[in-house]
């Protein structure tokens, strides 16, 4: 556990390339001062950062609102909360797949759909302006369901006795929603959500396997560009940088996401 | 009266909606893994159409995915094999002598990007000759396993009340046998649960794979996703591929559901 953490640490300092063949040397802030100048870096940021930031504000907000939907008893609701499953456990690699088959520009089955409704048709994950949507997309089908069925269990572990005494004081329905439900399943939103962004701000599977980072470097995230430095480019020193940087993001996104849950709870 | 008739019909069909939603790039998956190349490409796109199995066909004669398959298997389940062996007692004493310090451990192997551990991985594995062997891909996985056990079962275990083994230990047994003879034989949900959840996730697993496994340990994920790049064009195969390898993990969710469910959602709502 410390010791990749130490190790990576250590390579950001020194501009290793592995096909060079020579041994790691220090070369301080250097290899640092590369990458953050490079603009594909400072892209990669932004991109991490609205990825995340539309794939898990959908999620919750789409999440949350099944939840309540389906927090009654009906006939099937055991049924539904299997179907909810499915996604989560699906194969990222074989899910990306599928989702290239409805994209595909020629013979997909969205373009179909759009052209049928008469709507101009998308160029999907081959145009740079519509390819991080085209993945968030993704994001959404396959793990709204978790915000869902962690939202349901803690619905199910909220006790009847507020509500109740809401609806006796003559609370409408929407009004016992507003302000006594949802105040109280809060805290399991906000869990829910840590998880969600923490696991987004590193996803890796959908995006390498999909377009690869592609048409470009337009869906290069920070997670695809520190691959792409070690395992394609070989350059341990630079993709350290990016590692760390990433590793920060990801850690300063959680911190700050568990104060605000710290506070709802008070 | 006539109202609630209304919104339940609004109920069940929102219901059916999300249903359907969730369901299509599945049903889509397996109706075209049946369908020819031409009816894949056909425009507009065929609901009705002659099935066939010749996609199945290339997938396992031509392909070799059931070596791809037995590599998934024998990595995973050695995975979790040696996460619960470690995991276990490790969960226990979080959970019995309050370590925070080993819970903010697992914390942050959860927070860290996997990425970060594949590449001391990949130096020390290719240096120590180790690449494209069953040891390296076991180990890797169990950075899946392993956070997943500790962190299900020391949440089981402490659900179990302190007496009993106490209990046991007045009698005169040691803490480790009190550990093996009482609390273990108690805890087979959470172990199901835990078992169930970290396979599948190392089933799914790509990234690792991807860098540490060659033509030998080559897992499903990677042949799957080689197909694709290679044979861009034969959607039916590639469609066949998938069904093959999202299935075992489907048909592990469906029998031990309850267990999935408790699994994912334990830590959100109990943390």
């Amino acid at each position: 556990m410390v010791f990749p953490i130490l190790y990576t640490l250590y390579l950001s300092f020194t501009n290793w390339n592995l096909t060079s063949g020579m041994e790691p040397s220090f070369v301080g802030l250097n290899s640092y001062l590369r990458v953050f100048y490079e603009p594909r870096f400072l892209h990669a940021i932004g991109r991490t950062f609205s990825f995340t930031a539309s794939a898990v504000a959908i999620e919750v907000v789409l999440g949350v609102a099944i939840a309540l939907i389906l927090n009654r008893a009906f006939v099937g609701r055991s049924f539904a909360k299997l179907l909810l499953l499915l996604p989560l456990v699906a194969t990222p690699v074989a899910v990306g797949i599928v989702f290239n088959l409805f994209y595909d520009p020629t013979i997909g089955l969205l373009n179909f759909a759009l052209d049928a409704l008469g709507l101009p048709q998308g160029r999907w994950i081959s145009s740079e302006n519509t390819v991080i949507a085209s993945l968030v997309l993704v994001d959404v089908w396959q793990w709204t369901p978790m915000i869902t069925l962690i939202v349901l269990a803690g619905l199910a572990g909220l006790s009847e006795e507020p509500v109740e005494a809401a609806r006796v004081d003559g609370a409408s329905e929407w009004q016992i929603l507003r302000y006594v439900t949802i105040p109280m399943v809060m805290p399991v939103v906000l869990t829910a959500m840590i998880l969600r962004l923490i696991d987004a701000l590193k996803t890796f599977d959908i995006i390498f396997a999909m377009t690869g980072g592609g048409p470009g470097y337009a869906s290069e995230t920070l997670n695809i560009m520190g691959f792409k430095y070690s395992f394609e480019y070989f350059r341990m020193g630079q993709s350290s940088v990016i590692l760390v940087a990433l590793f920060v993001v990801v850690l300063l996104c959680s911190l700050g996401i568990m104060k605000l849950r710290a506070s709802s709870e008070n | 009266m006539k109202n609630k008739i209304v919104t339940t019909i609004l109920f069940y069909l929102l219901v059916l909606i999300i249903a359907l939603v969730v369901l299509f790039p599945f049903l889509w998956m397996l109706t075209s893994s049946f369908k020819t190349q031409v009816d894949i490409i056909s425009w507009p796109p065929k609901l009705l159409f002659e099935p066939t199995l010749q996609n199945y066909r290339k997938v396992f004669e031509e392909q070799d995915f059931l070596k791809y398959f037995f590599n998934s298997t024998i990595v995973g389940a050695m995975a979790v094999g040696l996460s619960l062996l470690l995991g276990l007692p490790a969960a226990y004493s979080i959970s019995r002598y309050a370590q925070k310090k080993l819970a903010v451990f697992i914390l942050l192997a959860r927070l860290m990007p996997g990425i970060s551990f594949l590449m001391p991985w990949y130096i020390i594995f290719s240096r120590l000759g180790l690449m494209d062997s069953y040891v390296a891909l076991i180990l890797s996985h169990m950075l899946i396993a392993l956070p997943i056990v500790v962190w299900i079962m020391s949440t089981y275990f402490s659900t179990i009340p302190r007496e009993l083994e106490e209990s046991a230990m007045v009698d005169g047994a040691t803490r480790q046998m009190a550990f093996l003879k009482i609390i273990l034989p108690l805890s087979g949900p959470g172990i199901i649960t835990a078992t169930t959840l970290s396979f599948i996730f190392s089933w799914n697993n790509f990234m690792f794979s991807q860098v540490l496994s060659m033509e030998r340990t080559k897992t499903l994920p990677i042949a799957v996703y080689n197909f694709l790049s290679y044979a861009e064009v034969d959607w039916g195969g590639v469609m066949a591929a998938a069904v093959a390898i999202m299935t075992p993990a489907i048909v592990l969710t469906m029998i031990f559901q309850k267990y999935v469910v408790k699994g994912l959602t334990m830590g959100a709502v109990k943390g």
